[in-house]
């Protein structure tokens, strides 16, 4: 246009284009100047765990881990150039809470991903709010299944990748025949407890009488009664374990409470899959000692990854004696997956890291790797431990190879025809193979259904 | 057990040709001259568990004087094996570097670090053995305790083996209660093989080791036994009833005697003065962590910080209390919500107070040794000794509060304020004094409480919320201003909740108890002893 001007018109008419050239030419800088701004401006990674409140013993290391591989991540390079910047919110313990944080990351301070949650009921108070702004959830913790959304990855186990292997253990290594069920009253031990009825019942045909289920109330401080009847239960002849869903710093007055009156590993041992050297540091665990956990991970694994990454974590911390734990490990794996991604589709944009992460591999700290599967789980060993003296546990049994995790459970009716996979073309989290249609996201009624109870 | 023995002759065998084979070909073992004791150690590293469990029979069946340390070490989870093939035994292993000391000779060689210490690892299978094994060393111990333990360790383990001995042993013991667990535990082996006077010897019997060989034997071929053993489970079943209503019982008051101490300083601010104190929860948690902080100030020595918090913490809260006093609750005399809420204000500042100025996790209270395990009344009977002495402490600060209020000048002056404030004025009592004074007292009694409850539960920021309520429920239920009315609230609903828990759960208990409180007030208003008289009417 300004070379039309100049052609027919005159001196005055050249001026003006000359002033609009120049006009232009700014604006393009300008606007340039901006994307290099853009380029430059730190990667935000929210961090969504419990600082206060009864979770706070187990989520506040995982605040401090995401931290410590920024940091990491930083003294590198940072990302595609660009230094990470952490943002982090206390949701304090309080489900609805976790909702509006979630919010407050994604809306307000637009963060690229987010690492963070502990109880499934928070995760799933987050889920509407994830898939609503298009978010991006590493869930760093072992939980019931039952779930896979589009906008979360879960790199803690399922339950094929904890609780059905701990009790194939119990029953062909131990022996064992009865079973306590004994949890927290809230969605993850619901579930987990259904699933293993279920597994028990028919695949081992346990009867009902050998089994007990008991709930309990967050932060519960009063076992007496119960651990009293774990104790009646496990005298009836038959050899018995206690399968522990309970969450929480209720662990310490139940494994208090079970060293005072004197439950031996070796007569009821009690196998937890919530509890790891986090929460036993704190608790004298000389009379608790054979006492079992299944995880993927133990801070007592002999590998030079996991010597280093303790290492880093012990001078990160500047406490000789922290410790390190299974959804630390799996934050690990997480934010090195995502960071991979982000290389992979050279940008941080929530759609394109969603497609480049299916199928990413890391190194995990147990020696071997893990992948990302399409239906958002990964794949991991499972590692039956034993509480030792030093609040360490001791490896006993593990599975020969990794596992892939499974989002739906193959032991529940209704759930055993789902499956998973967000790859294109089918992009669906609960794709049922016998009559071949997708039941669609169902987040927002979870949640309610989880804050609900 | 009796299956490791009989197994392990066999595996000697097998063992001793493999174990000869690894001593040759490992050079930087061939530095010790106790070649013997080496291969008995060399053949505990293998890596299944059944190769261990046979290289622990091994252990057992040589002369070797030192095997018992061994086995203890190995039970411990201490032998270990560095990596230029020496056999270790770990006398610390907190930290990264570990002191260490030479398992074949005992001398010490410094620290060594953990990334070159491999442990033995056992199970619990193997630890079960290992017991065992121990206890039959144990049981040719001059020690009494170690051959008591051995004897109870040895229920239900005796094999054919150990059965022989086991008579003579019985015979020549001279302490009554090793002799009556060995004479027990070889009647569960006469159970097992089919000896009927074994189930005549167990009869009677509350361990409940006994009662699984008897369950077995129940449902086992043989009739004649099997309908002995059922007649004597039916004996056993009706002792345990009484045992177990007894425990329940015990829970209840334990339970009970938690809310009591909870309560007790709230029956004396809201009770006798009439001020609802929101922040009777935190100060609670204050003394807490009073418990805590002298735990840290006298490292080593949990017993003795722990009775000293109990002054401490009385006096941390009490000075709490008056400031509260002073500097809120004075200032809104007779208006009941406002003090309501200007106090819950302060619940949330003292808690957001202890989150930022200390932590918001929480802090780890020592359990003194002797307040941890419990008391043994009979086999099915056992007394958890923290739990004791809570009962007993919260019994303490009972009677000495009744004392203060009935026997001393304070205790006076304090129910002619409450009674009618104008009349005690005029008759000289400075009210005001009474009002910080009882204050502190009710305060200080909170204080005490927490000290009581670190030993319990979680010392966190959130102590105090668990427990405002309950102490609220038991003072309305027991009577506004009646300190026995809390006492006997405080143990009945601890009572009626342990009674509801074992058919109703944890959480419908609760409701339950709450749902009968509610119902019960309805009824009657003042709650169980109501004040009578003209004070009451004000």
């Amino acid at each position: 246009m300004t070379t039309l001007q100049r052609k027919t018109h005159s001196r005055s008419a050249r001026l003006t284009g000359r002033f609009t050239t120049a006009l232009i030419a700014a604006a393009v800088m300008g606007a340039s100047a901006q994307v290099l701004a853009q380029d430059n401006d730190p990667i935000k990674v929210g961090i969504l765990h419990s600082l206060s409140g009864t979770m706070a013993i187990s989520e506040t290391v995982l605040k401090d881990t995401v931290e410590m591989l920024i940091e990491q991540q930083n003294e590198a390079g940072g990302l595609l150039g660009r230094q990470l910047e952490a943002v982090v919110v206390d949701p304090a313990s309080n489900w609805p809470l976790f909702a509006e944080r979630a919010r407050e990351l994604l809306a307000q301070h637009e963060v690229d991903v987010v690492f963070g949650n502990w109880t499934s009921v928070s995760r799933k108070a987050v889920l509407p709010v994830f898939e609503e702004l298009n978010g991006l959830l590493f869930y760093p913790v072992q939980y019931e299944g039952e779930e896979s959304s589009e906008n979360v990855f879960y790199t803690g186990a399922a339950p094929n990748q904890q609780a059905i292997p701990a009790v194939e253990y119990l029953i062909n290594e131990v022996g064992i025949e009865r079973f306590a069920l004994v949890g927290t009253d809230y969605v993850y031990p619901r579930t987990t407890n259904r699933i293993l009825e279920a597994f028990l019942k028919d695949e081992h045909g346990i009867a009902d009488e050998d089994i007990m289920v008991n709930y309990t109330p967050f932060g519960h401080s009063d076992w007496q009664n119960i651990v009293s009847e774990i104790r009646r239960f496990g005298e009836e002849g038959k050899p018995t374990a206690v399968i522990s869903t309970i969450n929480g710093d209720a662990n310490v007055p139940f494994y208090t409470e079970l060293s005072n009156q004197g439950v031996d590993a070796g007569d009821i041992p009690v196998i937890a899959f919530s509890v790891g050297e986090q929460e036993l540091t704190g608790i004298d665990t000389g009379p608790l000692v054979g006492h079992l956990a299944a995880w993927n991970y133990f801070m007592s694994v002999d590998t030079d990854e996991n010597y280093d990454f303790i290492d880093a974590w012990i001078d990160y911390t500047g406490d000789e004696d922290a410790v390190t734990n299974d959804p630390m490990e799996a934050h690990y794996i997480g934010f090195n997956m995502w960071a991979e991604a982000v290389r992979k589709a050279g940008t941080t944009d929530v759609d394109a890291v969603k497609d480049a992460i299916i199928g990413v591999t890391v190194p995990n700290l147990t020696g071997g790797y893990a992948a990302m599967m399409p239906n958002h789980h990964i794949t991991k060993p499972v590692l039956i431990g034993e509480i030792q003296d030093n609040g360490q546990f001791d490896v006993v049994w593990q599975t020969p190879s990794t596992v892939a995790g499974d989002a739906w459970s193959d032991y529940l009716p209704g759930s055993r025809d789902l499956i998973a996979d967000w790859r294109a073309p089918m992009r669906c989290g609960n794709f049922n193979v016998v009559n071949g249609s997708c039941g669609g996201s169902t987040a927002a009624e979870e949640a309610e259904a989880a804050l609900a109870e | 057990m009796r299956r490791f023995l009989s197994l392990g002759l066999l595996c000697l065998l097998l063992l001793g040709i493999t174990v000869t084979a690894q001593a040759q070909t490992d050079s930087t073992a061939d530095t010790t001259d106790d070649p013997a004791a080496l291969e008995l150690l060399e053949a505990l590293d293998a890596s299944s568990y059944p190769a261990k469990s046979a290289a622990i029979v091994a252990i057992l069946q040589s002369d070797d004087k030192r095997a018992r340390d061994w086995l203890q070490s190995l039970l411990d989870g201490r032998l270990q094996r560095a990596d230029d093939g020496r056999f270790v035994v770990v006398l610390d292993n907190s930290g990264r570097e570990w002191p260490v000391a030479d398992a074949l000779t005992g001398d010490p060689l410094g620290e060594m670090s953990r990334r070159d210490l491999d442990r033995i690892g056992i199970n619990n299978a193997l630890r079960n053995q290992l017991r065992s094994a121990i206890a039959v060393v144990d049981l040719y111990s001059p020690d009494v305790e170690r051959r008591r333990t051995s004897a109870t360790r040895l229920l239900g383990e005796v094999d054919d083996e150990l059965a022989e001995p086991l008579s003579e042993l019985i015979a020549e013991e001279e302490d009554a209660q090793v002799q009556r667990r060995l004479t027990q535990a070889l009647a569960i082996y006469q159970v097992e093989n089919g000896q009927l006077e074994g189930v005549e010897t167990l009869r009677g019997s509350l361990h409940p080791r006994v009662r699984v060989a008897l369950s077995r034997a129940a449902n086992g071929d043989d009739p004649i036994i099997a309908d002995a053993a059922n007649e004597a489970l039916v004996s056993i079943e009706q002792n345990l009833k009484i045992n177990r209503g007894l425990e329940t019982l015990y829970f209840g008051l334990s339970l009970g005697s938690v809310l009591v101490l909870a309560a007790i300083g709230l029956a004396i601010t809201f009770g006798v003065m009439g001020v609802i104190n929101m922040a009777h929860g935190e100060l609670m948690m204050l003394g807490a962590y009073t418990t805590w902080a002298m735990q840290q100030l006298l490292p080593g020595q949990p017993g003795l910080a722990l009775l000293l918090s109990i002054p401490a913490g009385f006096m941390v809260a009490a000075l709490a209390g008056i400031a509260i006093e002073r500097g809120v609750i004075q200032f809104l005399k007779g208006r009941p919500l406002e003090t309501l809420l200007a106090t819950f204000g302060i619940s949330l500042i003292l808690q957001q107070l202890v989150r930022t100025g200390i932590s918001p996790l929480n802090r780890t209270v020592i359990t003194p040794e002797w307040m941890s395990g419990s008391l043994v009344v009979n086999d099915a009977l056992s007394l958890t000794l923290n739990r004791m002495y809570v009962l007993g402490f919260a019994l303490v600060v009972f009677a000495s509060l009744m004392l203060i209020m009935r026997r001393t000048r304070l205790g006076l002056e304090v129910r002619a304020v409450t009674q009618n404030r104008a009349m005690a004025r005029s008759m000289g009592i400075r009210a005001t004094r009474v009002d910080i004074m009882t204050f502190a007292l009710g305060s200080g009694v909170a204080g005490l409480a927490g000290v009581a409850l670190s030993q319990l539960t979680n010392v966190g920021p959130n102590l105090g919320q668990n427990y405002i309520i309950d102490s609220f429920m038991v003072v309305v239920f027991g009577g506004v201003g009646n300190l026995w009315g809390t006492l006997v609230a405080g143990l009945s609903l601890g009572v009626i909740n342990q009674v509801l828990e074992p058919w109703a759960g944890a959480v419908l208990a609760k409701i339950i108890v709450l749902v009968f409180i509610i119902l019960f007030i309805q009824k009657r208003p003042r709650g169980l002893f109501p004040q009578k008289g003209r004070a009451a009417e004000g």
